[in-house]
């Protein structure tokens, strides 16, 4: 039997082990978001777990909803489809900051511009921890990966600002080591209809951490830990080190029309023309 | 429908296209604009929603192609059209479709190249691009329309090819055919064979998406059914999770192949004109062999016994039909609108390297003429 609220039912059987690292915040990460399943009472048939490719994306491969591991980047295209012809899906998109941002980040500006009703949620690790550690587009400026031996010369994009600016509903961000903020966040943008992103960032201790002298996955979370602050503390702060830090929580809440909700006002405004 | 049935309207050959698709139960289209295929997506565009269906423009081929195979698992008949450089985009999630055995239906109609190339002139030089674009071992099904009333009848057959054998099917189609416009009769509802993907029958629990018949080919649920199912990129199993086993790969990637080997036969279309007493047998497809079939009749005008071997469906390769067809011929013509020959080449194969095949090809923009063909049978 599964303890009531653990959302162990999403959990697939058999798969220890598996292939996240010890101290890899993506176990953290799912845990919750079969809590948040079970809490909103998500049924199996009705729920879609798209992934991406990356260590965070081999997710779908532990859960028993229906799933869809695509191609590097794609995931929110791929989930577009599924959403825009049978909105009645929960459809769950979860991606690392490489897939989602950098390969992917074209597709996820006009997810967010159509307000399509996905959730997204983003891993950020600061690096591509699949193939090995290499620098990604959240990769903060100075930091070292396996492809920025001497630091990254390239700025980060800030997740979170992207997708407000593009249009999303919903946004928020949050760490595992603050799980109860977080949980309720999840919970929010998985009700919220239009496109909701909630970007974890999260430890990779295997690469980013190690690459970056934190010896310890403690360690790393530690160093997420300090980083975040609420948004209001966030706002309190000189401009000039806002760089080094960045708010958690809910940061993006409105109430645009979603695309489907949109499409349907084309449908009927199609059937009343009588041109053929 | 829209349209009116069992009338003959004059109708562009991406109007035809369209048409087709929606005659086989086509409700879902993702695209991007390029010519010459934009007027699919308009057309597309203005009948979705009138049917209840659904047109999206996606931000670019890549993303057109991911939304068509999402929602072909959400349970519609989807499609996309395209050109070259977007279809060169297509190909990783295409790749995909085959992997995970989605039905879909991609139409490129073939403009030149390489790149951006004489934009929106007509070319046949994605033949190749269509069997091999994309990595990886694996087969396709690519069919290829002359005519209009091809276009529509081609686009049916796509769709059940690709219903049939959970597979995309590729159609191949050029500017001229996309562009030019012809009379033809829209068959009546009822009238061409429109066949719906196989659906499972079991006990949810019991569901496995690539579990096979002896078909080669698995029943597929749709999300949101009663049918909780898992699909991936990577190496699975009959139950559509991770499977890195050598025998399970092994299998996975013979199923894939043997599923369109298998029904090779009803797969591989081909139409022949005056082939029997033929002495040169010209080998064309597409809008060239309209050029060709002209000239075999003024070749037969003139003392020449010339026939023509037209090829609708390219791939898989109609390699028995040639092989039979060129038996007794002294002269084999391959015309096409490239440079390399990419089909005369599959031709030469056929035929064994000893044969002398005599190509026609344009790579200019411009299509080739009857009298292109004609000089060469004459030489
Ligand atoms: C088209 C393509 N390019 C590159 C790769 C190789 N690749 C796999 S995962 C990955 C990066 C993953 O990074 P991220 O999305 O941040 O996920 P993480 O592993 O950090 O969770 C890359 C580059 C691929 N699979 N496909
Ligand atoms: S490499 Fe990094 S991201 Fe991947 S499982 Fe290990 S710790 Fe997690
Ligand atoms: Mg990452």
């Amino acid at each position: 039997m599964v303890v009531a609220g653990s959302g162990l039912q999403y959990l697939k059987k058999g798969i220890t082990p598996h292939m996240w690292c010890p101290g890899c915040g993506n176990g953290i990460v799912l845990a919750m978001i079969f809590r948040v399943f079970e809490k909103l009472d998500y049924r199996m048939e009705e729920t879609v777990v798209v992934t991406g490719i990356g260590c965070w994306g081999k997710a779908d491969d532990y859960v028993v909803t229906n799933g869809f591991h695509g191609t590097h980047g794609r995931a929110l295209a791929f989930a577009t489809g599924i959403k825009a012809f049978n909105p009645r899906l929960h459809v769950v998109v979860l991606m690392g900051d490489g897939d989602c941002i950098t390969i992917g980040g074209n597709h996820f500006i006009h997810a967010a511009r159509r307000n399509i009703d996905l959730t997204a949620i983003i891993v950020n690790n600061f690096n591509y921890g699949m193939t090995g550690g290499q620098v990604s587009g959240t990769t903060p400026s100075g930091m070292y990966t396996s492809t920025t031996v001497y630091m990254n010369p390239e700025r980060d994009v800030d997740i979170c600002a992207l997708a407000a600016v593009a249009g999303a509903n919903y946004v928020a961000r949050g760490t595992p080591y603050h799980g109860f903020e977080l949980e309720t966040n999840m919970e929010e943008a998985l009700t919220k209809k239009g496109f909701s992103v909630v970007e974890v960032v999260s430890p990779c201790p295997t690469h980013y951490g190690k690459n970056n002298a934190m010896r310890t996955p403690v360690e790393m979370l530690k160093w997420i830990k300090g980083k975040a602050m609420t948004k209001a503390e966030y706002d309190s702060l000189d401009p000039s080190i806002t760089g080094e830090y960045f708010p958690i929580g809910k940061l993006v809440d409105r109430d645009a029309p979603d695309f489907n909700t949109r499409y349907d006002e084309i449908r009927g405004r199609a059937m009343k023309d009588r041109t053929p | 429908m829209i349209t009116t049935p069992n009338q003959t309207q004059l109708m562009q050959g991406n109007q035809a296209m369209t048409h087709g698709a929606l005659y086989a139960g086509a409700r879902f289209y993702a695209g991007y604009p390029i010519t010459p295929s934009s007027e699919i997506a308009e057309e597309c565009s203005v009948l979705m929603p009138k049917l209840g269906g659904m047109y999206i423009q996606m931000e670019d081929e890549i993303a057109s192609i991911a939304a068509v195979v999402g929602a072909s698992l959400a349970g519609a008949k989807a499609f996309t059209a395209t050109s070259g450089p977007g279809f060169s985009l297509m190909q990783e999630n295409l790749g995909f479709a085959v992997m995970a055995e989605v039905p879909c239906v991609v139409i490129n109609v073939q403009r030149s190249g390489p790149s951006t190339g004489l934009a929106t002139k007509p070319a046949q030089a994605d033949v190749m691009q269509a069997r091999w674009g994309r990595h990886g071992d694996q087969s396709v099904v690519a069919l290829c329309p002359s005519t209009v009333a091809e276009c529509f009848g081609l686009t049916v057959q796509a769709f059940n090819f690709s219903e049939k054998y959970r597979i995309p099917v590729i159609l191949v189609a050029d500017e001229v055919v996309a562009h030019m416009r012809e009379g033809f009769r829209i068959p009546e509802d009822g009238e061409v064979t429109v066949i719906e993907r196989k659906r499972p029958t079991c006990h949810p629990r019991r569901y496995k998406p690539f579990e096979t018949d002896i078909d080669g080919v698995a029943p597929l649920a749709s999300y949101g059914s009663d049918y909780v199912f898992h699909v991936s990129s990577s190496m699975h199993g009959p139950d559509g999770f991770s499977n890195n086993d050598p025998v399970n790969a092994t299998r996975k990637i013979e199923q894939l192949h043997r599923k369109v080997e298998f029904h090779r036969d009803e797969i591989v279309i081909t139409r022949s004109f005056d082939i029997e007493d033929a002495d040169v047998l010209l080998v064309a497809y597409g809008i060239t062999a309209r050029a060709a079939r002209a000239a075999a009749l003024a070749g037969r005008e003139a003392g020449i016994k010339a026939g023509v071997l037209q090829l609708l469906t390219l791939w898989p390769f109609a390699d028995k039909e040639i092989g039979l067809a060129s038996e007794r011929v002294q002269t084999i013509i391959v015309p096409e609108m490239n440079y390399a020959g990419q089909v005369a080449g599959e031709v030469q194969k056929v035929v064994g390297p000893d044969r002398d095949i005599r190509r026609v090809n344009r790579y200019n923009g411009q299509i080739i003429t009857p009298d292109d063909i004609l000089e060469v049978m004459t030489r």
